[in-house]
């Protein structure tokens, strides 16, 4: 792997070029690039500033609150800290084992919050860059612009997206803000009315995603050398698997391979998570640096998400999926892929796998069960984790005898691939950047290597009034030498 | 998925732990419990989101009036309501979307023009996580309320 991120021999003569691809006030998507004297880039650094407080807002709740309270640390993915806090909570109260309505009842949650999650990514974020193109207007090269050319794929695009919602609302009880998964169990079972609500759409939300991952497949190949070349970086891959090595998103061992797909670790129990990962702290970043303890800081930060998670498993347990598998797969000859742009069609085929994975549960009688809550003695600790749309989420707690929370640790999926992104945006930069002068290709092609790793950029609030985008180029005295600013119709000025 | 719906549509969002950002669904709380004690469940519709997406595209279908309120870290104080239109912007590049985007999605899914609309924007000051609410933000969404019930909800 390569390792000049933050081995340049001396930073401090750096020119610096900041990016701050912001539309809220949260999302502080901050780019720095360091150039040398011969305008090199040797640094990239990504700043993201909205997982400051995480921990301290959990500490003195009690434990009971933890699956509704921590929803609202992120308004993109709230189901699956809901579910990974529920996990948490599950060893808590000492439910080694849940019912199986309880079970089926949460994968379907997290199977419908995944397949709504994948469906905005590709239909609304990633699309525009792949129909139109990495150069195309960015006024056009938006959702819009997707549904004024291809009218069916961005209907598709919504209602995907509103099936997803519709599972979570029937699943947690609510369509924002779920009560459905609590510690050790889940608080409803689904009515038989409910399952034949969302039976009645589920043949046809599997066709829609039969179609996007065909649709993603043709511009992977239309593009082939392009598409394996852009931002493409080696790395190692960190995901959950089944027991035998299957596709899992709920629940499993962690893996681990390295960037030629040898074994790291395998079927890992995650309540020992902290003994093969370990969190590296940067000066210039809130957000922490995880590695995988076994091959040091350098050489030991991976890849999480729909990437590693192809990558990573044995099979998928859905026919049409384990097709799309194994053709992905093929484009590695033997190897793990690691197009970063591959992250587009592994997340299609995680898409197709959520959609057939509904329709099998939606058929399982144990949804309408009655058992629904396990419980034993409280106990001080618990540790959940899944997989995330994003990748590998951790949640870990200890309490006090009272019940309340005194120590709360969350490793995001974001902060997983922290440093792949860092590398990520360093080697399009490299490519894009010419000379003192920045330009609307570099801001388009950095932003398109971000969006690949579908990182939360703005989650959880999202006030009005923020300029979206500024590009500063800056010395190594920090005098500012360029800056362009992008407002929010993507108009682009150079405001030096 | 869409049964009779009502009129009218009031669409709060934000994140109520993050500060002022929970202006959005503290204004959907007080236009809860007035809808509440006036029986207008027929009338208007409230809803709420921590966020803006495409799918929100969906419910604005079969209304007559749509009003959008946001916390807004720029707006005149106390808040500010204008007309909107359907607009495509750069909301894609973030997983949040503005509401002209979102009339804009309206109009390609349904080919035609969105319902009229409108944002209204209260001044928020603080917005981190696990903030309460500030008293300028507080006496802000007093007055916003006042604002809606004369202007929306007769």
């Amino acid at each position: 792997m390569s390792s000049t991120l933050e081995t340049a021999a001396n930073p401090q003569i750096l020119k610096r070029i900041a990016i701050d691809p912001l539309t809220r006030v949260e999302g502080h998507g901050k780019v720095t690039l360091l150039q040398d004297d011969n305008n090199n880039i040797k640094q990239a650094r990504l700043h993201i500033t909205e997982f400051r407080g995480f921990e301290k807002f959990i500490q003195g709740r009690p434990y009971w609150e933890l699956p509704v309270l921590v929803q609202r640390l992120c308004g993109i993915c709230p189901v699956s800290h809901h579910l990974a806090a529920a996990k948490a909570t599950d060893m808590i109260v000492s439910a080694s084992e849940l019912t199986p309505t309880a079970d089926k009842i949460r994968r379907l949650m997290h199977f419908g919050q995944t397949l709504q999650s994948h469906a905005l990514h590709f239909f609304h974020l990633c699309s525009p860059d792949l129909l139109f193109g990495f150069d195309d207007d960015v006024r056009h090269r938006n959702i819009v612009g997707v549904i004024e050319d291809h009218p069916e794929i961005a209907r598709q695009g919504v209602l995907l997206r509103k099936f997803g919602q519709e599972i979570i609302r029937i699943t947690s009880g609510k369509r924002i803000h779920g009560t459905g998964a609590i510690p050790g169990g889940v608080n409803k079972s689904l009515s038989k009315s409910e399952v034949a609500y969302l039976q009645a759409d589920v043949q046809q939300v599997i066709a829609w995603a039969q179609d996007a991952v065909q649709l993603v497949k043709k511009v992977f190949f239309e593009h082939y050398d392009y598409h394996q070349a852009f931002a493409s970086i080696e790395s190692n891959m960190m995901s959950l698997v089944r027991p035998d090595g299957a596709f899992e998103l709920y629940d499993g061992g962690l893996r681990a391979r390295d960037i030629r797909g040898n074994s790291i670790f395998d079927h890992v129990d995650y309540r020992q998570y902290e003994e093969y990962i370990r969190e590296n702290v940067k000066n210039w970043s809130y957000m922490k640096f995880p590695f995988i303890t076994s091959l040091g800081e350098e050489d030991g930060w991976y890849r999480v998400g729909p990437l590693a998670r192809v990558n990573n498993c044995d099979f998928f347990g859905t026919e049409l999926a384990e097709q799309e598998r194994i053709q992905f797969m093929a484009i590695g000859n033997g190897l793990p892929v690691q197009s970063t742009l591959a992250f587009h069609w592994a997340r299609l085929i995680e898409l197709l796998h959520c959609t057939e994975a509904i329709a099998e549960i939606l058929e399982d009688k144990d949804l309408r069960g009655k058992e629904l809550v396990n419980k034993g003695e409280l106990v001080c600790c618990g540790t959940g984790v899944i997989e995330a749309p994003r990748g590998t989420l951790f949640h870990h707690y200890e309490i006090n005898d009272e019940g309340i929370v005194e120590k709360a640790s969350l490793i995001v999926s974001t902060t997983n691939n922290n440093q792949a992104m860092n590398e990520s945006i360093r080697k399009v930069s490299s490519q894009y950047l010419d000379g003192n002068e920045l330009s609307e290709a570099l801001l388009n092609q950095v932003e398109v290597a971000i969006r690949a790793y579908d990182p939360c950029l703005s989650c959880a609030t999202h006030a009005m009034g923020k300029m979206p985008m500024e590009i500063s180029l800056l010395d190594a005295n920090n005098e500012l030498i360029d800056r362009l600013e992008k407002n929010s119709s993507g108009q682009i000025n150079r405001t030096l | 998925m869409n049964s009779r719906r009502a009129p009218i549509l009031i669409f709060t969002y934000g994140n109520p732990s993050r500060g002022d950002d929970a202006l959005g669904p503290a204004m959907f709380d007080l236009l809860g419990k007035w809808q509440q004690e006036n029986c207008k469940e027929d009338e208007i519709e409230l809803q709420t989101d921590f966020q803006l997406q495409i799918e929100h595209a969906m419910d604005l279908e079969g209304r007559k009036k749509i009003l959008f309120v946001d916390a807004s870290v720029s707006c005149a104080a106390p808040f500010e309501c204008q007309r909107l239109q359907a607009r495509q912007d750069d909301s894609f590049t973030t997983h949040a979307m503005s509401p002209s985007s979102v009339l804009a999605v309206y109009k390609q899914i349904n080919h035609h023009q969105p319902p009229p609309a409108w944002l209204l924007t209260i001044r928020g000051y603080e917005f981190d996580l696990g903030l309460d609410m500030s008293e300028q933000a507080r006496d802000n969404l007093r007055q916003a309320y006042q604002y809606i019930l004369e202007n929306y909800c007769k």
